[in-house]
């Protein structure tokens, strides 16, 4: 409606000053309310409290884990593998560095800072590993044998993503020239004592 | 004119109708409970874990929950008010195994999480506060028959119930409660033992729904928040309409 | 020269043309909003299609919320509510919000009926806006029913069982048709799977369409005012109402006031009030559905205890039922019944006022006797009587009743 020609019973005011005050006072008050009523909503769709308690600290038995065998648990729904290493693979891991994308563990948020070493563990020859590929969330196969690989012909040992190919030493350290481009992520454990490890729980600390 | 009359009678009648008590229970004793009280709460909480989770679950509540509400530690609640192996993960379920109950008293005890929504605080008070013995066994005013004997009876000391030879209107006389009388006292005096049953009406309340504590501090904001809005807005209409002639 | 001024406006610009030339989105905003033009004369009593329009985006919204954390299992569904109002963050205000939404959408349906027939909204040339009004209001129902058995609480599982029943009143096919509506020898987890189903996907869908139907139909007309006067009678030289004034701005801020004003009353309910007195949340739907164990008394929701009254004041099933469906159904008569050549009350006779005072009380008053268990036969015919004379008897006294003459131009 234009102001010229103004309808019969309309009389439009002439100091619009105050009336764009209140309109843009009236716009910011209710946007705010809309985003704070948006907040619960949003919210809701977070895990729930029965989800995040689902997602507590799992206690692990590898008393009876041999050399050179994986165990896997399931930790908030995410795959972890629990892998006593052999010396012979442990040998390994510092030569790889060369080939390797990350070999210092620098990314920092990809371990706690008690795994930031060349076997990326507390203990060295205990994995502790969300075998979930950092590409697009795949479980790689471990493949322990040292010797040539349809994937690899100078193969030491380590795990094989058959979704996209990406590969990782037996540290779940990544190598160049793969899809993935971090290292397998560690997740916060500790030793309760020499046979069991708590998933999820840091040491001397509360749950992560 | 006639229209606005009509529109305040509809009004008033439809006010009226949402103060219309719904007593559903007859005459039962003011709880006074305070699920705000969380000293009261704490102290409800102990005294349903030791009596009337023998029997009694609460299925919907988890340990946990005590310790993100009550503002007690992860020890507190593991070590005072659950038993045995229990984790923090799990649910305040009854000592007793559902098909012994159903052996032992004829019926499941129900679950407890949302019997003061069902029941009411007021009710629970009364209950609790009303277990006569006779030479049956136990009886209550509130519920005649129950198949819950007086759990704390230790804690009140024991009833006895006074009656009265009462025609009804029929014409037949027939035997009343009209009173309930300390015949035996328990560990606790009848005052220390109403609060007692106050701090447990006050936990089960807190259980039924937790979110109440949240829910009303926050409703104070959003009232504010809103009333606000409601007079800004109502400025804005004010602006607008000067434009309408009248 | 002056330099050229960034116009930032100019973006925006280009945007709007693109749509425009693509669109009738401005032409529809000019019809609807910006040159609609609407009674300059509404009162309180026109906040409330606004307001009923709000309460059914509050419910679609929450409604879909709940729909995630929701399950629609016998076994499960009890529990899983619980769930909602415990371990999802902020369920308990999302599941609030849709309890105290269903009654509060009744409060304000109800009051948008009365001033429909208050001020003659339904007359010509407004019947199909009031014939869809109506089907919304059945519709309504139907949803608001199937939503209450979802809890799966007491009320929940013998509301259902009662209401379904009903159906079994229908001569030869009522047994029959009881079985094939709950899918199952009683009412169990099939009943509660197709509720779900046609809660929350069906009649809602069926919801919308009407509303943009009674919309629709409503804009085409024109909105009614309390004088009843049609303001398309009185043009400007431009061709437009001089009673009337454009509904953007004028009633879009007058509604936003009323909004905040029903918000501020629902923020109330929602946060201090939720059960509502037992009115909005039972009691006796926190105890679990339980086939074995009738709760003592069952009385439906209070926005339907004036038909269950209705039901009530019959010693027949099938006339009661009968007769219940004929209390909803003859609204839709309402437009033919009234033979008054004035539409608002105001212009209306002393006989059309009283007429209308004892319906709004005989109405309110069979809300209440639908409530108690033990209301009298009596009471209850009398105001059953009451309630049927009302559009029984408007034909006679809307014809003879003596109007007062409608001026020309609205007044305040």
């Amino acid at each position: 409606m234009s102001e010229t020609e103004s309808l019969d019973s309309i009389q439009p005011q002439t100091d619009l000053g105050r009336r764009r005050l209140l309109m843009a006072t009236t716009g910011v008050i209710g946007a705010a309310g809309v985003g704070a009523a948006a907040w619960p909503f949003l919210s809701s769709l977070q895990p729930s409290s029965k989800a995040r308690i689902v997602g507590a600290p799992v206690e692990v038995y590898i008393g009876n884990l041999e050399p050179g065998q994986l165990t896997r648990v399931q930790w908030r729904g995410q795959t972890i593998g629990i892998m006593r290493r052999t010396d012979r693979m442990l040998e390994e891991l510092p030569g790889l560095a060369e080939r390797l994308r990350d070999p210092e563990s620098s990314v920092a948020d990809q371990q706690p800072v008690y795994a930031r070493n060349v076997h990326r563990s507390i203990r060295p020859e205990i994995l502790v590993l969300n075998v979930h590929c950092t590409h697009l969330g795949c479980v790689p196969q471990v493949v322990p044998e040292i010797g040539p690989q349809p994937f690899d012909s100078d193969w030491k040992g380590g795990f094989f993503c058959p979704c996209h190919r990406s590969t990782f030493d037996l540290a779940g350290r990544v190598f160049r020239g793969v899809p993935a481009i971090r290292n397998l992520l560690v997740p916060p454990y500790s030793f309760i004592d020499d046979d069991n490890v708590m998933i999820g729980m840091d040491p001397e600390e509360g749950a992560a | 004119m006639i229209d606005r009359i009509v529109s305040m009678g509809a009004m008033l009648l439809l006010a009226s109708l949402s103060l219309q008590a719904a007593g559903k229970y007859g005459d039962l004793d003011h709880a006074g409970s305070n699920v705000f009280d969380q000293a009261s709460v704490q102290r409800g909480a102990t005294l349903f874990v030791n009596y009337c989770m023998s029997c009694h679950s609460a299925e919907f509540v988890r340990y946990q929950h005590l310790v993100n509400d009550l503002d007690l530690s992860e020890e507190e609640v593991l070590g005072n008010l659950a038993f045995g192996d229990q984790e923090l993960s799990d649910y305040l379920l009854a000592a007793m195994r559902d098909e012994d109950a159903e052996e032992w008293f004829g019926v499941v005890p129900p679950d407890l999480t949302l019997t003061a929504r069902s029941r009411g605080p007021d009710w629970i008070y009364t209950f609790m506060r009303s277990f006569y013995l006779t030479d049956d066994g136990w009886n209550n005013t509130v519920l005649e028959h129950p198949s819950m004997p007086h759990v704390l009876w230790e804690l009140q000391g024991i009833q006895r119930a006074v009656t009265e030879q009462r025609e009804a209107s029929g014409g037949e006389v027939r035997t009343e409660v009209v009173s309930l009388e300390l015949d035996q006292p328990g560990a606790m005096s009848p005052t220390e033992y109403d609060r007692a049953i106050r701090d447990l009406v006050a936990f089960m309340e807190y259980i039924s729904e937790p979110a109440q504590l949240t829910r009303k501090r926050l409703g104070i904001w959003v009232f504010l928040f809103l009333s606000l809005f409601t007079f800004i807005s109502w400025l804005l209409y004010q602006e607008y309409w000067k434009d309408v002639k009248k | 020269m002056a330099k050229p001024a960034i116009n930032f406006s100019r973006p925006f610009e280009v945007v709007n043309d693109w749509i425009n030339e693509r669109s009738s989105i401005a032409e529809f905003n000019r019809k609807h909003l910006t040159e609609y033009y609407a009674p300059k004369n509404f009162n309180l009593w026109y906040f409330f299609g606004s307001l009923s329009l709000l309460v059914l985006v509050n419910q679609i919204v929450t409604g879909i919320f709940l729909t995630m954390h929701y399950k629609p299992d016998a076994e499960l569904a009890f529990a899983s509510v619980e769930y909602i109002m415990r371990d999802v963050e902020w369920g308990w205000l999302i599941r609030y919000m849709h309890s105290t939404g269903a009654s509060l959408f009744f409060v304000v349906v109800y009051l948008h009926m009365f001033r429909a027939l208050m001020y003659g909204s339904y007359q010509k040339p407004r019947e199909l806006v009031w014939i869809l009004g109506v089907t919304i209001y059945l519709v309504l129902m139907a949803e608001s029913f199937m939503g209450y058995v979802l809890p799966w609480g007491q009320m929940s599982y013998w509301g259902a069982q009662v209401i379904i029943s009903l159906f079994g009143a229908v001569p030869y096919i009522g047994d029959g048709l009881v079985e094939w509506i709950r899918g199952d020898y009683f009412v169990a987890d099939a009943t509660l799977n197709r509720f779900f189903a046609l809660h929350v996907v069906a009649l809602p869908m069926v919801l919308l369409l009407l509303v943009v139907l009674h919309l629709a139909a409503l804009h085409e007309v024109g909105s009614n005012n309390p004088d009843g006067i049609e303001i398309k009678a009185n043009k400007d030289e431009n061709g437009r109402p001089r009673d009337g004034i454009p509904f953007h701005p004028y009633y879009t801020v007058k509604d936003i006031f009323g909004a905040s004003f029903f918000l501020l009353i629902a923020a109330f309910i929602i946060f201090f009030a939720p059960e509502f007195g037992g009115y909005f949340l039972k009691p006796d739907n926190f105890i679990p559905a339980d086939p074995l164990v009738t709760p003592d008394h069952i009385p439906p929701v209070w926005y339907f205890t004036p038909f269950y009254a209705i039901l009530q004041a019959v010693p027949d099933k099938l006339m009661g039922v009968l007769l219940m469906g004929a209390a909803v159904l003859i609204l839709y008569l309402v437009p033919w019944l009234d033979r008054s050549p004035v539409k608002s009350i105001r212009y209306r006779s002393w006989m059309s006022k009283l007429a209308l005072f004892i319906f709004a009380v005989a109405f309110i008053r069979l809300g209440m006797l639908g409530l108690s268990q033990e209301s009298s036969t009596f009471e209850l015919r009398f105001w059953t009587f009451l309630y049927f004379a009302f559009f029984i008897l408007m034909p006679i006294w809307t014809r003879f009743e003596k109007t007062k003459p409608v001026p020309e131009r609205v007044t305040h």
